[in-house]
């Protein structure tokens, strides 16, 4: 499985799943280019986020090819943590942060570098980190909550804090399922251009509903349904697809 | 350089308890020593013995505390690594009993003698070095758990099915140590013991000295511990207690997490069990007692579990209203007493006693702050 045989950064073929029977991803492909934003909607039980759950090694696929980096790593045969040394980074639907950590403890632990316990006990992540924690909760507007526990924080900062953490991270891909939910319209005009000032320098694949936010990301859309691609493109071509407006926005 | 970063990083409860453990190292055994009997101050034999035996007990709960108040593992068997350290110390002492056994035989205890056995099974081999036996205190528990650990944390085995495994991993050593031919004495399990060292365990001068090396392990534990749970190693235990799959998705092998912690805290364990047997004089299966176990979590429970300090304080103050209650006419009544306790902590004080008095402590300092912090959610 290690032959090059693409240039994407993640590529999926012919992937399927199927939970007590009930098929949740049925021959699914989708490629996506390095440096690249996507976004992915579909209606409930399309398989948005098993496809995440697919790609972070949550869930193994019954068949098909889930490859990264060019196709030098097999993501099917490796497990959560191996696939986020590589370089995949996730944001839950739910927002999950460390609660009772501090905003900055979050980071912390977030924050590229040594993750084996005798580092942790030993070595770098004990030495002050502060420039680059602060810079992360600059970009992510929490630098005056830094000291506040992460449970406290409001349900949006939340959200912005678990990006904040995939940045630290610095991975390859971030994968950011529904990244909006439950914010005001300026928190999500706010979210859409720290994804795209994200996007500069990452690849993103962004999991949403809401079509106002989509549209301000301003990228290449996917459409999903029964666990399958229906329609892809622009959003004004996947939204002026006739399927689309079957299944998913409504006649 | 390093007591300096510790000390740095400490907050009053933690200072606290400090100087008390090594006041009480200091002054209690001097005063049981130097302080004629007539004097208010003297503390006598028995009395040191026992309060050893609460700080032996203290150590337990900050073991558990470590794996249970910061990484969210309930272990319902901590007192297996606890026996198994006494076990250790056990037969080192056995082995200097020597001639002065009821069969005098120099190099088989009486019990080996008493089945019939002609020569020393190859795992009492070495027990008569001090040192040995105290490494074996620290690593037959250490390896114990890192095997137990190791099949467990891989196949991702949590909560309420990790707590029964480990119950049911000291019920069948339990069992297993119960059986003669396991070569542990049986039943009657190893005691008569006569010299430590080469000072008898009984004379006041030993009794004062494994007081005050017990308390100075309580402090070394205690230090230990915190070291590992300030450091980013103790961020991610709770990051694992609060959300376990999350810190997985943010690349840590929390396996390898949990398996750290959970060897040091049966090696630290074991030490307890170590210093435990010398000062009661026996060591049986009974100590293997599932109902051992349950205990040390009660102890921790009340005390304030992800506190330390609170593991150590719990540890005491129930096996004091133990030692109280079951000298009197009261005895019967204890187990109803212990249970009325654990539920009263459980929904009156969640954080236990030194987790509500931080509170206090901690409102009474911020009046304003209304936004109170959220409770931390062990598994189970």
């Amino acid at each position: 499985m290690s032959e090059q045989r693409t240039a994407a950064v993640l590529y999926l073929d012919g992937v399927s799943v199927s939970f007590d029977g009930y098929r949740a991803i049925r021959n699914l492909s989708l490629v996506i280019e390095p440096g690249e934003m996507r976004a992915i909607i579909g209606p409930n039980g399309a398989g948005k986020t098993t496809m995440m759950d697919i790609v972070t090694g949550k869930t193994r696929p019954d068949e098909g090819d889930v490859l990264f980096d060019g196709g030098r790593h097999d993501l099917t045969k490796l497990d959560e943590t191996a696939i986020a040394e590589l370089g995949i980074g996730r944001k839950f639907q739910k927002p999950t942060v460390f609660e009772s950590h501090s905003v900055a403890d979050n980071i912390l632990l977030a924050l590229k570098g040594p993750r084996g316990p005798f580092a942790s006990l030993f070595g770098w992540r004990n030495k002050l980190h502060a420039d680059k924690i602060d810079e992360v909760l600059k970009i992510t507007g929490l630098l005056d909550h830094r000291n506040r526990l992460a449970g406290e924080i409001s349900h949006g900062q939340k959200q912005w804090l678990e990006i904040g953490m995939l940045l630290a991270q610095d991975p390859a891909i971030l994968l950011v399922d529904e990244p909006v939910a439950g914010m005001t319209d300026a928190e999500t005009e706010q979210t859409a251009a720290l994804l795209r000032d994200i996007n500069k320098s990452h690849t993103v694949i962004v999991v949403e509903h809401d079509m106002s936010f989509v549209r301000a990301l301003d990228c290449k859309v996917t459409c999903l349904h029964e666990g399958s691609v229906l329609s892809e493109g622009t959003l004004d071509k996947v939204a002026s697809d006739d399927r689309v407006i079957e299944v998913y926005l409504g006649r | 350089m390093i007591t300096q970063y510790l000390l740095s990083r400490f907050e009053k409860t933690g200072i606290a308890f400090i100087v008390i453990v090594a006041a009480m190292a200091i002054f209690v055994p001097l005063s049981n020593l130097l302080l004629p009997a007539s004097s208010p101050f003297h503390v006598p034999t028995h009395v040191m013995s026992l309060m050893g035996k609460y700080l032996c007990y203290a150590i337990l709960a900050i073991s558990l505390d470590l794996v249970w108040g910061y990484c969210g593992i309930l272990s319902l068997g901590h007192g297996a690594f606890f026996a198994l350290g006494g076990y250790a110390m056990g037969m080192y002492l056995m082995r200097q009993i020597g001639t002065r056994g009821v069969y005098g035989n120099p190099v088989l205890p009486d019990f080996m003698v008493f089945l019939n056995w002609k020569e020393l099974p190859w795992f009492w081999y070495g027990f008569d070095m001090f040192p040995f036996a105290i490494i074996m205190a620290l690593f037959a528990p250490g390896v114990l758990a890192f095997l137990f650990g190791w099949l467990t944390f891989r196949s991702r085995v949590t909560g309420v099915y990790l707590s029964i495994i480990t119950q049911a991993l000291t019920y069948a050593l339990m069992l297993a140590f119960f059986r003669n031919d396991m070569g542990f004495g049986g039943n009657n399990g190893l005691t008569d013991f006569k010299d430590i060292l080469g000072y008898s365990v009984q004379a006041q001068g030993t009794r004062a000295t494994l007081f005050f090396l017990t308390a100075l392990t309580l402090l070394l534990t205690y230090l230990i511990c915190r070291w590992m749970t300030i450091t980013s190693f103790g961020k991610v235990l709770v990051a694992v207690r609060d959300a376990e799959s999350r810190t997985r998705f943010l690349g840590y092998r929390v396996e390898h997490y949990k398996l750290v912690a959970f060897t040091v805290s049966a090696a630290l364990a074991g030490l307890a069990g170590a210093l435990y047997v010398p000062q009661v004089g026996i060591i049986n299966p009974g100590e293997f007692a599932p109902a051992n176990s349950i205990e040390a979590v009660v102890w921790v429970a009340v005390g304030g579990r992800g506190t330390l300090v609170g593991a150590a304080v719990g540890a005491v103050l129930v096996n004091f209203a133990k030692s109280w209650f079951t000298t009197g006419a009261l005895a019967p009544y204890w187990l109803f007493v212990l249970g009325s306790i654990f539920i009263f902590v459980t929904l009156a004080m969640p954080k236990g006693i030194v987790g509500t008095l931080k509170e206090w402590s901690g409102r009474m300092r911020a009046p304003r702050d209304e936004s109170k912090a959220p409770v931390a959610q062990p598994a189970e």
